[in-house]
């Protein structure tokens, strides 16, 4: 077997391997499902409870995905306003900071007072919780245009629109890309917090309602629910990224 | 040709406000529309500080830069710019950065769209100038740094602009690259009579493309020498191991030497 093989290889023999030593821990030591469920338990509580589990999947899955699409359109907003007027800059950031720094679960309580249970909350803080690195990437690409480029442009006569548009919005891409995959990852939390605390719905009600019945399997199926839409979510953004900025991506490291 | 097309009337200018860095101080200089002047002196003396002036991204303290017979108040949008560093835009092939400025001049703003295959066989013809031909669709970061240089320069002329500003363009590039682009930007401006700033370190660039070289004082900059280079034209390379040519340099070198120590 060559080493390219083996690395091609690797992954799937970790993973197994990971779920057999779990398993044959489980079994060795008889512990209860009640502490640690072993695979074939928790495989079983999905297959069991698949129809409830697809269901609040896909609630997850819409609540994430409306937060994260708001998150991007204020964010983009927001990170352009900062990035072509320091003085909105120097206003904005020590605000945006300090809001960032509040744990996004101790905004739940507010909207859940403000907006009732249900799925507001929920896209709210995914919203909440992802616009952050949205802003803060898409207003360094445009801080950081190179002074000469911009003194090529305004030789030429070029209005602040004409820079922003011909150099400063296409510069700022990658940074924008890049910020979807954290932003995504956070929206996600943001989500599976409220529905956990505020919501009738979704993978975290699910695991907040099987917490109650002490259903420890289909706490653990839940979570590997979560992780499997989580590596999906993840990998679409950074496939979304790869197609739009190509040009930003041309470094050996990148593509390696 | 007697009325100056580019003038400073002793010129100062500070970077950051009250206290500090004088740039220049009373710099007096003046260019006719069609020549090819040079700008030398030691590193730090304003030579960039000059160009940003005379293209109005920066306006002085005191004193008055005028451009063809204006006032210079904002960004002259005559002037077609190349720095040492090529600032290509990445995301763009080498023929649409070329095509750039068209995207923001008047009047190929609005006709570049209607027009765009007549445009576009301009930039072709440009780049063929350079020795570009054929690169037009390949992204900047597929060329070499010379080319880079080339295409930044087609950029930076393909709006036929009166005023060609070059910021040690040829700065970065190895040698017989170097003098292979200098016979290309002298034959440009042979054919098409724009005015040129050249502002540079290298004497025998000076002096082998200019009609007149300025030399500078270290910081705050001045104006300490003028020398009207009249080695006939067409200039060939070989003009470069000629005697005229070695006392013209070693002129200059004198001068700069004094800058340095601070003699004037």
């Amino acid at each position: 077997m060559t080493n390219k093989q083996k690395i091609a290889l690797a992954p799937w023999v970790f993973t197994v391997g990971f779920f057999l030593l779990w398993e044959a821990a489980c079994r060795a030591f008889a512990i209860s499902s009640f502490v640690l469920p072993s695979p074939m338990q928790i495989g079983g509580a999905m297959w069991e409870y698949r129809t409830q589990l697809t269901f609040h999947s896909f609630h997850t899955l819409w609540m994430t995905f409306a937060g994260f699409v708001l998150a991007v359109i204020f964010g983009l907003a927001m990170g352009l306003a900062l990035g072509s007027s320091k003085i909105v800059h120097a206003g904005t950031y020590p605000l945006l900071v300090g809001f960032n720094a509040i744990p996004k679960v101790a905004v739940v309580p507010i909207l859940v007072i403000w907006f009732g249970v249900g799925w507001l909350p929920a896209v709210l803080t995914a919203f909440l919780i992802s616009f952050f690195p949205i802003v803060v990437n898409v207003a360094t690409g445009l801080a950081t245009i190179e002074p000469e480029v911009e003194d090529v442009l305004k030789a030429l006569g070029a209005s602040k629109l004409d820079i922003m548009t011909k150099v400063g919005l296409p510069r700022s891409m990658p940074y924008f890309f890049g910020s979807l995959k954290v932003a995504i990852t956070l929206a996600y939390v943001g989500s599976v917090i409220a529905e956990y605390n505020a919501s009738k719905f979704g993978i975290g009600n699910l695991m907040a309602r099987a917490s109650a019945d002490f259903n420890v399997p289909l706490l653990f199926a839940s979570l590997i629910a979560l992780a499997v839409l989580g590596v999906a979510m993840y990998a679409i953004t950074a496939w979304v990224e790869k197609r739009m900025t190509g040009w930003a991506q041309r470094s050996g490291f990148a593509a390696g | 040709m007697s009325e100056a097309f580019i003038a400073l009337d002793k010129v100062q200018h500070v970077y950051g406000g009250e206290g500090g860095v004088l740039a220049v101080e009373d710099l007096t200089l003046s260019v006719r529309e069609g020549e090819f002047v040079a700008v030398v002196g030691p590193s730090g003396c304003g030579k960039s500080t000059l160009m940003k002036l005379a293209t109005g991204l920066q306006f002085p303290r005191a004193g008055t830069v005028r451009v063809d017979g204006q006032a210079v108040s904002k960004p002259v949008k005559i002037a077609g710019m190349a720095f040492q560093n090529p600032t290509l835009l990445p995301w763009r092939t080498t023929l649409d950065n070329i095509l750039l400025p068209l995207e923001i001049v008047e009047p190929h703003r609005s006709r570049l769209r209607r027009e765009k295959a007549a445009y576009t066989e301009k930039a072709e013809a440009l780049l063929a100038s350079v020795g570009l031909a054929g690169f037009g669709p390949k992204f900047p970061w597929q060329l070499s740094g010379g080319m880079q240089q080339g295409a930044s320069r087609c950029r930076a002329l393909i709006h036929e602009p009166r005023l060609l500003m070059l910021d040690e363009p040829f700065g970065a590039l190895d040698a017989f690259t170097r003098e292979e682009l200098w016979c290309v930007i002298r034959d440009l401006q042979a054919a098409r009579k724009f005015t040129v700033i050249l502002v540079t370190h290298d004497l025998r660039e000076a002096v082998f493309l200019a009609d007149k070289v300025f030399c500078m004082s270290a910081r705050p900059g001045r104006i300490i020498a003028e020398r009207e280079i009249t080695l006939p034209r067409p200039r060939d390379l070989e003009v470069t191991y000629s005697p005229e040519f070695a006392d013209i340099v070693h002129e200059l070198r004198s001068h700069i030497k004094d800058a340095r120590s601070g003699v004037h």
